[in-house]
C-alpha cells in the first residue's frame, strides 16, 4: 500500500519554530480525512517529542510515514541521552532548567503524554550518543 | 456559550478572532503546557497567564477554542504573530484566572 513519507529537521533551543513539524503533520492528516480525535492524539504526542528535542537534545530529526491505517513517527536526536529511562517515564520527573520552566515546559509530562496518546511507544537511548523514540497511532 | 458572549462577560480585549464564533465546550486553567495539551477539552476556553509563542503551538495542536490571557497579561511579539498566522482566537481580560473561569 502506498504511503506518505515526510522528514523534518527540528532546530534546537528554538521555541518559536517548535511545533511546526507537528503542525504540518496535523494539517496533512486533516487533508487525508483522518478523524479529528486521532489527529489530536498524533499532534500532541509528536509536539511533546519535538519539544524534548528542542529542550534537551539541541534539535533532531522527525521522520513520519503515513499509511492507510496508521502513522509511524520516529524522533531521533544526537543529544546527551537518558541515563534512566524508567525515571524519565515517571509523570512529574523532569531535568528541565528554570529557563525552560518559564517557557511553560518542564512539567515532567513529555514522555508520559507521548505514551498515553499513542498506540505504540518505544524509546531507545544511550548516554553520550542520543535518543530515538518511535510512535505509532492507528486510525 | 459562544466566544463572543465570553468576550462580553469577561470585558475582554480581542487580540485575534479570525475563526468562526464557535460554541465553547468548557474551560481549562493552567500554565504548564504539557498538562494543557494532555487534559484541556477540545474547543474549550483556556485560561492562562503564559504569554509566549508556545501558547499558540499548544492551542493549535490541542484544538483549543479560545485562549484567555488573564490578569491583563499581554501576548509577547512572537505569540501575537503566531495567533494571527495560525488563526487562533486570543483575548485578554483583567480578571484573575479563578474569577474569569467561574464566569463560564
Amino acid at each position: 500500500m502506498s504511503s506518505l513519507h515526510l522528514e523534518f529537521d527540528v532546530a534546537g533551543n528554538n521555541f518559536v519554530s517548535a511545533g511546526s513539524a507537528s503542525n504540518e503533520v496535523k494539517l496533512t492528516l486533516k487533508k487525508l480525512g483522518v478523524e479529528p480525535a486521532i489527529i489530536r492524539k498524533v499532534a500532541v504526542a509528536m509536539y511533546e517529542g519535538e519539544i524534548n528535542m528542542v529542550i534537551h537534545a539541541g534539535g533532531g530529526k522527525a521522520i513520519v510515514d503515513i499509511f492507510g491505517d496508521k502513522i509511524d513517527i520516529e524522533l531521533k536526536d544526537s543529544g546527551p541521552g537518558i541515563a534512566d529511562i524508567s525515571l524519565a517515564m515517571k509523570e512529574g520527573y523532569s531535568t528541565a532548567t528554570d529557563t525552560i520552566r518559564e517557557q511553560g515546559f518542564g512539567a515532567g509530562m513529555g514522555l508520559p503524554n507521548m505514551k498515553r496518546y499513542t498506540d505504540e511507544f518505544e524509546i531507545e537511548s544511550t548516554v553520550g550518543v542520543g535518543t530515538t523514540v518511535r510512535l505509532a497511532v492507528y486510525f | 456559550m459562544k466566544i463572543t458572549e465570553l468576550i462580553k462577560i469577561l470585558d475582554a480585549k480581542v487580540i485575534s478572532m479570525p475563526q468562526q464564533d464557535i460554541e465553547i465546550s468548557g474551560g481549562y486553567c493552567g500554565d504548564l503546557l504539557s498538562f494543557v495539551m494532555g487534559r484541556a477539552p477540545e474547543k474549550c476556553a483556556w485560561f492562562t497567564i503564559m504569554n509566549n509563542a508556545n501558547v499558540a503551538a499548544v492551542a493549535a495542536l490541542a484544538d483549543i477554542g479560545v485562549v484567555v490571557l488573564c490578569e491583563n497579561v499581554q501576548p509577547d511579539g512572537h505569540l501575537l504573530k503566531a495567533v494571527k498566522n495560525k488563526e487562533i482566537a486570543l483575548i485578554v481580560t483583567a480578571l484573575p484566572i479563578f474569577e474569569a473561569a467561574r464566569k463560564i
